[in-house]
């Protein structure tokens, strides 16, 4: 199949008056149409920036593209006119963020939002729009679509105001749908309903998704892909299976083993990754992990490592480490 | 059993506005000395505003609080002084919670000096540098200012701060959930050895059940301003019977690809659930209390 999207060299920092901040360094990836594609990474880690950098989505200045091409059905986004990626934005690649409250208009009603929508990206009249916006709060299972839609956002909860966001996002029949922290600020509980509410809409529609989120056991249920990012950096990416069966970075094997399991409960003490994230301002020199990996070589200090195929895995699973990870943890030694 | 540092009977919390709202409404628990009792629940559940009323932050609208076999929710805020000694909080955010104009070793010295425990100069820099190293934080750090640290540092030093006056008890608040992902172990684990080396009581405050599963001897879990159930945390887990519980416990994402694609959730709908008048905790198996009818 084809790739929906194309990330190449993607490089974007930011000009601050203390420094340059090395905020996205040489990310390169793809997404299959129909993908999910799950990124998982903490503040700093690029994540989020560099979604937001190839959707025209960053203040420029403080913002730079340093360089790179995002090829989304073959056309480069840091290429197209502010106009053209607008209309793009709302039609083709939809948007999920953390907080709706700042991405909903709170002086509007939904239906107004969802309305203006339908009308100028799928050119619908007025009562196809509205009729076709109550349809999409139903398909995010908002109680009583029809009459909630007169609200505003304030009056809806977190929960459904998240699923408002959804629907907004998914309205135009977007062919990616890009989720950044999506449910980080909900319940786990509304968490559930809405990676649930998720699955089916995939099902139903086929569009590819992008999660973005810290969470690795949201990830582990949604995701066909898992991409782990560290100090504007892929450190690892591959099949979900392959990548939490046999991690082959230090910092995504780090992660894993950080979580509670029964074995580290009964240990009494969680593996943890010692140190603090990288200034991204004066990032290290070699591998961005290495000053808190415990396996670093020389090399690590001293070299940035290529993202390749890791060896004796599927082709797809991908890392970004000058050690042999499994060969290591064999050894014992730590 | 040791003797309880914390006993709460039938505490209430009601706001009223426009609407009255049960913000806590006939909560009843206690912790031992070195215990820990995990209080979890979601948005709104009256967890936060539990702990606040524990700490006398807020002053609750009935019931009773004791703290070390003497009653403290009538108390005034003078009288309360010498019980904050022995009961500290941490608070969610790292970030707000630091004096950005203060030292951090001024910060943690603060209280020492307020409640007159050391004197100015070595006796104070002594005790503030002991801190820092209970909490793994290198003592040169003093003279440094909050902007100059990590948020898993900082945490570090408010807990510091906390340690200072030798506290029975702390009260955590979400912790651990302002922080990075590669952080809360580092937190968690520190929390951990405090209390087992210093035997503190911990209120640990928490939404992540899986930490609460692992730092805990006891969960409670609250719904709408009540506890519907509270458990020694294996039992809980194991074998929760709350409906609400078992809803919210099939929610954890796991992070095992094949186990989390294979579950199903157990629904709960909380905006429709509504107690009965005659709803109270029954034992339903030794310290397993469960919110039902008798």
């Amino acid at each position: 199949m084809a790739p929906i999207l194309e990330v190449r060299n993607l490089t974007v920092a930011f000009d601050t008056p203390a420094g340059v901040v090395h905020a996205v360094n040489d990310v390169s990836y793809s997404i299959e149409e129909g993908e999910t594609l799950g990124i998982v990474g903490e503040s700093g880690s690029g994540k989020s920036v560099h979604v937001l950098a190839m959707s025209g989505l960053i203040p420029r200045p403080p913002g730079r593209i340093v360089r790179g091409e995002v090829l989304f059905q073959d056309e480069d986004l840091l290429k197209m006119s502010p106009a053209r990626l607008r209309d793009i934005r709302g039609s083709e690649i939809g948007f999920v963020f953390q907080d709706p409250m700042t991405s909903l208009n709170p002086v509007l009603t939904v239906e107004r939002q969802l309305v203006e929508a339908l009308t100028r990206h799928e050119g619908l009249g007025a009562r196809a729009a509205r009729a076709r916006a109550v349809e999409l709060l139903e398909m995010v299972r908002i109680p009583d679509a029809a009459k909630r839609i007169k609200n505003y956002p304030h009056q809806f909860s977190g929960g459904m105001r998240q699923r408002v966001m959804i629907a907004i996002g998914i309205a135009c029949r977007p062919k990616l749908l890009i989720a950044d922290e999506a449910t980080t600020a909900l319940d786990v509980t509304v968490q559930a309903q809405i990676l649930d509410l998720m699955k089916d809409l995939k099902r139903e529609t086929g569009m590819t998704l992008v999660w973005i989120t810290h969470d690795m056991g949201v990830v582990a249920g949604l995701s066909d892909t898992v991409q782990v990012m560290y100090a504007g950096r892929i450190l690892e990416r591959g099949p979900v299976d392959a990548v939490f069966a046999s991690p082959r970075n230090a910092y995504t094997w780090g992660l894993l083993q950080s979580l509670p399991t029964a074995e580290r409960r009964a240990a009494g003490k969680l593996h943890q990754i010692p140190g603090s994230p990288p200034d991204l301002m004066n990032p290290p020199p070699g591998d961005p992990f290495a000053p808190r990996n415990t396996f670093a070589t020389d090399r690590c200090r001293t070299e940035v490592p290529p993202l390749r195929p890791a060896p004796g895995s599927t082709p797809d699973h991908l890392v970004a480490a000058w050690y042999d990870l499994p060969a290591l943890l064999a050894g014992g030694t730590r | 059993m040791k003797p309880e540092i914390l006993s709460v009977h039938d505490l209430t919390k009601i706001y009223r506005g426009a609407t009255e709202v049960r913000a806590v409404d006939g909560v009843s628990f206690s912790i031992a000395e070195g215990e820990v009792l995990g209080l979890v629940g979601e948005s709104g559940s009256g967890k936060s505003t539990t702990g606040r009323l524990v700490l006398r932050l807020e002053d609750p609208t009935g019931g009773t609080i004791q703290f070390d076999g003497k009653p403290i929710h009538d108390v005034s805020q003078s009288a309360m002084k010498p019980i904050r000694r022995q009961m500290q909080v941490v608070f969610q955010d790292p970030y707000a919670a630091l004096n950005p104009r203060m030292t951090v070793g001024d910060f943690v010295g603060e209280p020492l000096l307020i409640h007159s425990v050391c004197r100015r100069g070595s006796e104070l820099r002594d005790r503030v540098a002991e801190l820092f190293r209970q909490v793994n934080l290198d003592p040169a750090m003093m003279k440094r200012y909050p902007h100059e640290f990590s948020g898993g540092q900082r945490q570090r030093i408010n807990i510091a701060r906390a340690l200072g006056l030798r506290p029975r008890l702390i009260v955590a608040d979400e912790p651990i959930t302002a922080l990075d992902v590669s952080i809360q172990a580092q937190i968690v684990n520190l929390f951990k050895e405090l209390q087992e080396e210093l035997g503190l009581a911990y209120l640990f405050i928490a939404h992540d059940l899986s930490m609460v599963r692992f730092l805990c001897h006891r969960v409670a879990v609250m719904l709408k301003g009540r506890i519907v159930e509270i458990a020694p945390t294996e039992a809980l887990f194991e074998d929760p019977r709350h409906p609400y519980t078992q809803s919210l416990l099939s929610a954890i994402p796991i992070p095992d690809p094949k186990l989390e694609r294979a579950r199903s959730r157990i629904n709960f709908d909380r905006d429709a659930h509504r107690f009965a008048p005659d709803d109270r905790l029954v034992e339903v198996a030794p310290g397993h209390f469960v919110m039902g009818q008798p």
